[in-house]
């Protein structure tokens, strides 16, 4: 048996990667990719956790988040098209007409 | 050494490797395989870890469904590439410096305050149940029936939203 | 049981109508008189409604004196209205009627009427001579006033309702000597006849003011107005207040009877049209207090030394006026300077208590004074004929327009006797009655004030009122002899007019009373006596021989000495008073009233008006207004609200601390303001900072 805690080591620099790739990157594409990836992170995390404790409630989140993250890809990238036929770009610092 | 660890090792190098191709790749396609890469190692870690159910589904809908649309948005809109625009200069050498102070945090945190794998004692009657797929569709369709029925709905808002923000208005020009 | 109850009560019940008949008179003609002018008739009816209604006064009077009479002489009070009701004090309306005051109401009633009638015929000429008919309408109205005023004073039933109807009168005069404001005795466009109202009315203020403490004191003391109630107090009340009460109350009568001192403002009263000189200014209103000390007699009965004093201001301001009057030219001003001179007989009649002699003397002064006004009047108006004529027809004195024409101006007349010969009969009818010639009115009534002068020991008043009495009959001689007799000193005197009969036959009626108003009080049969008996404590008056032989002989005297002077050989045009040589500087006294207003303005005036410019420019203006006000209190709050309060506690202070507060917020939120810098990357880092640090707190705790 591998240590919980090497899964749990895995999982926070996966999810610290996406970070990363969040902050880092300016395509819009790279940075939803990069969200995807910590939400794998923390799958990973949970699954570690439901083979530690023996529970199915890890899985079951895992479920959900896969289900949850397919609609969130869907409504994300339906979004990125709808910004780039206005904008022709989608490069997020030039998405900033918010500024103060 | 065992087997399980060498495995999980050259996994785990594998899975970061891949997040690091993704995250440096200049091109978005590249970045979009790589992510499939990782989404299938990550997908033998769970198999290892006794959940072939959530395996199966991370390799049809994460790396299949999902990266696929996101290769078809790459493809149609034809963005694989940025001009090189440096908007905030200061934005990534502060990112890779906080992501640095996280991935020591969170470790110091996991190594020093995890408790032992020793103490986790497994209730008795639950030895052997997270594998068994009958026993996840029970629980998903007795305990967990509301969320997943919740669940299906927002998939339906999901897929109706979606077809809202892409769809071309009436006489909106190309 | 009806017609009984009508015989005990008389006709008192209609005294409110004294008042009303004048007002609904004076209402009629504001309201409708415009419109009466408007027509041919318009001025007859003006006239017309005002003389009846004065007349209806009349009637109303004489009712009431039959009512008096038919109770056996036992007056009544009338009540009509509450006036005021002050705590313990109530004031009331109430009439009285009594044998004194039905005197007066049928003098002033009367004696009205006939001037009413008069105006009439006057003022028809006057408006036209002085080019404003449209003030026709305003003196009737002003004379109805006079009427319902002097009606109030009469028979106020308390000292309060008597001081209404004399400030009443007193307006009415104010009014009435300025009727042609806007112009002198002349016609000239001047304010001199304003300025004799307001010599008028601020002179009388000041005898107002005495009336008014005499009034406060007598309230202070009794805690009432009414006549009974004050005389029966009075009684036993210390004599020195009843004295300060008379004393005051004699500032009054000097203002409003013209006695010295304050009977300045009585000659330049002549201002207003003759009429008014008649009624207000001769008649009635002057008479007001010698009215009010008859009335007041209970009070002055109480202090001999307030008596005397009454007497002696009464005795001196009759000689002294009499001497003023003999230096005088024009016609009205030596009317009015025996006006003065006889209201002193009365006053000093009454100060010693010949009240019955005072009243007499007040009633036959009415008749012939009226009747030598009037006369005058009708002089005035025929001068200014003959004046109108002369510029119309003059042919050759084209020159005339030119000259300032005075037609009551005596050294413009003589020879009247021809061109006017009816006001010349009346007005020696006025004359003989005024000198005090047997069987003329003057005389009976005269005769009495200087026979009780003489029996009741006044010696020095009795010698003043003598001498007096022969200087009136020597300017009244020299009157007659400048005005009818000679030659005509002025063209216009000689082309001289007769007045119509509405001015002459009013003066008929006059003269009548004149001759036989002595009829009144015959020595004897005592009726005017017995009639005043029941409201005040009288005595018939003895019949003094000698005094009567002495003033007769000394008016008949009189009389010839003016002849010699000014009727043996009749003055010429230009020619100065004979007089003039021979008395010198005393002459030139009597013809400047002996400088008294001269006197008074140095006096009094010019200090007054020093003390009034020290007092606005330097006490007032200066450091009040300039150092007070400007310096000290507008200076100390501009500086604490300039300096103090604006510069450090507002704007260094508030100001500062609530622009700071901005300030900073907008410094802040201007810095603030970069965060939100709209870069979504930005915003994630932030998140990731806050998830390290929140991190960081949990290992380190």
């Amino acid at each position: 048996m591998v240590p919980e805690i090497y899964y749990l080591v895995l999982s926070a620099i996966l999810f610290t990667m996406g970070a990363l790739g969040v902050l880092a990157r300016r395509n819009a594409l790279i940075i939803f990719m990069s969200v995807e990836l910590m939400l794998n992170a923390a799958n990973l995390a949970f699954v570690s956790f439901a083979n530690t404790y023996q529970q199915l409630d890890g899985q079951i989140i895992v479920f959900f988040v896969i289900a949850v993250a397919a609609a969130e890809v869907a409504v994300g990238l339906a979004l990125i098209v709808a910004i780039f036929k206005s904008k022709h770009s989608i490069d997020v610092d030039q998405m900033s007409s918010l500024k103060g | 050494m065992t087997v399980d660890l060498i495995l999980f090792l050259i996994l785990a190098l594998v899975s970061v490797a891949t997040a690091a191709g993704m995250l440096f790749s200049r091109n978005a396609v590249y970045s979009a395989l790589f992510l499939v890469l990782n989404f299938a190692s990550i997908a033998v870690f769970y198999l290892l870890l006794g959940a072939p159910f959530i395996a199966m589904a991370q390799i049809t809908v994460y790396a299949g469904a999902i990266m696929v649309l996101f290769l078809f948005v790459i493809m149609l809109l034809g963005a694989e590439q940025l001009a090189p625009i440096k908007v905030l200069p200061w934005q990534r050498p502060l990112a890779i410096g906080l992501a640095a102070v996280l991935v020591a945090e969170t470790a110091f945190l996991l190594i020093m305050r995890a408790r032992p794998a020793a103490d986790i004692i497994p209730p008795a009657e639950a030895v052997n149940t997270v594998g068994e797929l009958q026993r996840l569709g029970m629980s998903l369709f007795n305990q967990y029936l509301l969320p997943f029925e919740v669940t299906s709905v927002l998939l339906l808002v999901a897929m109706v939203g979606a077809i809202v923000l892409t769809k071309r208005e009436k006489g909106e020009r190309e | 049981m009806h017609f009984s109850e009508t015989i005990n009560t008389g006709f008192f019940f209609l005294a409110p109508w004294l008042v009303f008949a004048p007002v609904i008179g004076l209402l009629v003609n504001i309201i409708l008189g415009g419109w009466f002018l408007k027509r041919s008739w318009g001025e007859t009816a003006v006239g017309t409604v005002a003389s009846l209604a004065s007349g209806a006064a009349f009637v109303v009077s004489a009712l009431l004196a039959y009512s008096v009479y038919a109770n056996g002489g036992h007056g009544e009070s009338v009540f009509l209205a509450q006036w005021m009701h002050i705590g313990d004090l109530q004031l009331n309306w109430t009439f009285r009627v009594d044998s004194l005051s039905t005197t007066m109401m049928l003098v002033v009633s009367g004696v009205g009427t006939l001037i009413h009638i008069y105006a009439i015929g006057y003022m028809h000429e006057d408006v036209r001579f002085k080019k404003d008919e449209k003030r026709y309408q305003r003196f009737f109205v002003f004379l109805n006033l006079f009427i319902a005023a002097m009606m109030i004073l009469v028979s106020g039933d308390s000292y309060l309702m008597l001081f209404v109807g004399w400030e009443g009168v007193g307006l009415c005069s104010f009014l009435l000597i300025g009727f042609w404001y806007d112009m002198d005795t002349l016609g000239r466009s001047s304010w001199a006849n304003s300025n004799a109202a307001k010599k008028a009315f601020i002179t009388n203020r000041i005898g107002d003011f005495g009336f008014l403490i005499a009034g406060f004191l007598m309230f202070w003391a009794f805690k009432s107005f009414d006549f009974n109630t004050v005389f029966e107090a009075a009684e036993s009340a210390p004599p020195e207040l009843i004295l300060l009460i008379t004393l005051f109350m004699l500032v009054g009568v000097a203002g409003k009877s013209a006695q010295i001192p304050l009977y300045v403002w009585l000659p330049d009263a002549m201002a207003g049209p003759t009429p008014v000189s008649a009624l207000i200014h001769a008649a009635t209103m002057v008479t007001a207090g010698v009215y009010l000390v008859s009335r007041s007699a209970p009070l002055y009965t109480l202090v001999p030394e307030a008596q005397y004093v009454v007497a002696m201001t009464g005795a001196a301001t009759a000689l002294f006026a009499a001497t003023i009057a003999v230096g005088q030219y024009d016609i009205k001003k030596v009317l009015a300077y025996s006006t003065i001179s006889q209201l002193g007989f009365m006053v000093a009649a009454v100060g010693m208590g010949a009240y019955v002699a005072g009243m007499f003397h007040l009633v036959t002064h009415a008749f012939f004074k009226a009747l030598l006004f009037l006369s005058a009047g009708s002089i005035i108006l025929g001068l200014e004929r003959g004046h109108h004529h002369l510029a119309h027809h003059g042919g050759g004195h084209g020159d005339h327009h030119e000259e300032v024409f005075d037609p009551g101006d005596m050294r413009n007349m003589g020879g009247l006797r021809k061109t006017m010969p009816v006001t010349f009969w009346l007005y020696l009818t006025g004359t003989l009655a005024l000198a005090g010639i047997f069987p003329f009115a003057g005389f009976w009534s005269k005769d009495e004030i200087l026979a009780d002068a003489f029996r009741e020991g006044y010696t020095g008043v009795y010698w003043l009122l003598t001498l007096a009495a022969f200087f009136t009959a020597f300017y009244m001689g020299r009157q007659i002899w400048m005005v009818f007799f000679g030659e005509p000193r002025h063209e216009a005197a000689a082309h001289a007019e007769e007045s119509k009969p509405i001015i002459t036959v009013p003066l008929m009626v006059l003269a009548l009373l004149s001759i036989v108003g002595g009829a009144l009080n015959l020595p004897g049969l005592h009726t005017f006596t017995e009639w005043l008996e029941h409201t005040l404590e009288v005595h018939a008056g003895e019949f003094v021989m000698s005094v009567a032989l002495i003033s007769t002989a000394l008016a008949l005297a009189a009389i010839v000495i003016s002849w010699l002077i000014y009727g043996r050989n009749p003055l010429k045009a230009g020619q100065p008073d004979p007089l003039k040589k021979p008395l010198g500087l005393v002459f030139t006294g009597m013809e400047n009233k002996w400088f008294v207003d001269e006197g008074y303005k140095a006096v009094i005036l010019d200090n007054y008006v020093r003390i009034s410019k020290f007092l606005a420019d330097v006490i007032d203006w200066r450091f009040w207004h300039d150092w007070f006000h400007e310096k000290v209190i507008a200076g100390t709050y501009n500086w604490l609200s300039n300096v103090a309060l604006n510069k450090y506690a507002d704007q260094r202070g508030i100001d500062a601390f609530a622009n700071g507060l901005g300030e900073w917020t907008k410094e802040a939120s201007a810095s603030l303001r970069r965060v939100q810098n709209g870069f979504v990357r930005s915003y994630a880092l932030s998140v990731l900072l806050g998830v390290v640090l929140i991190l960081g707190y949990l290992l380190l705790k």
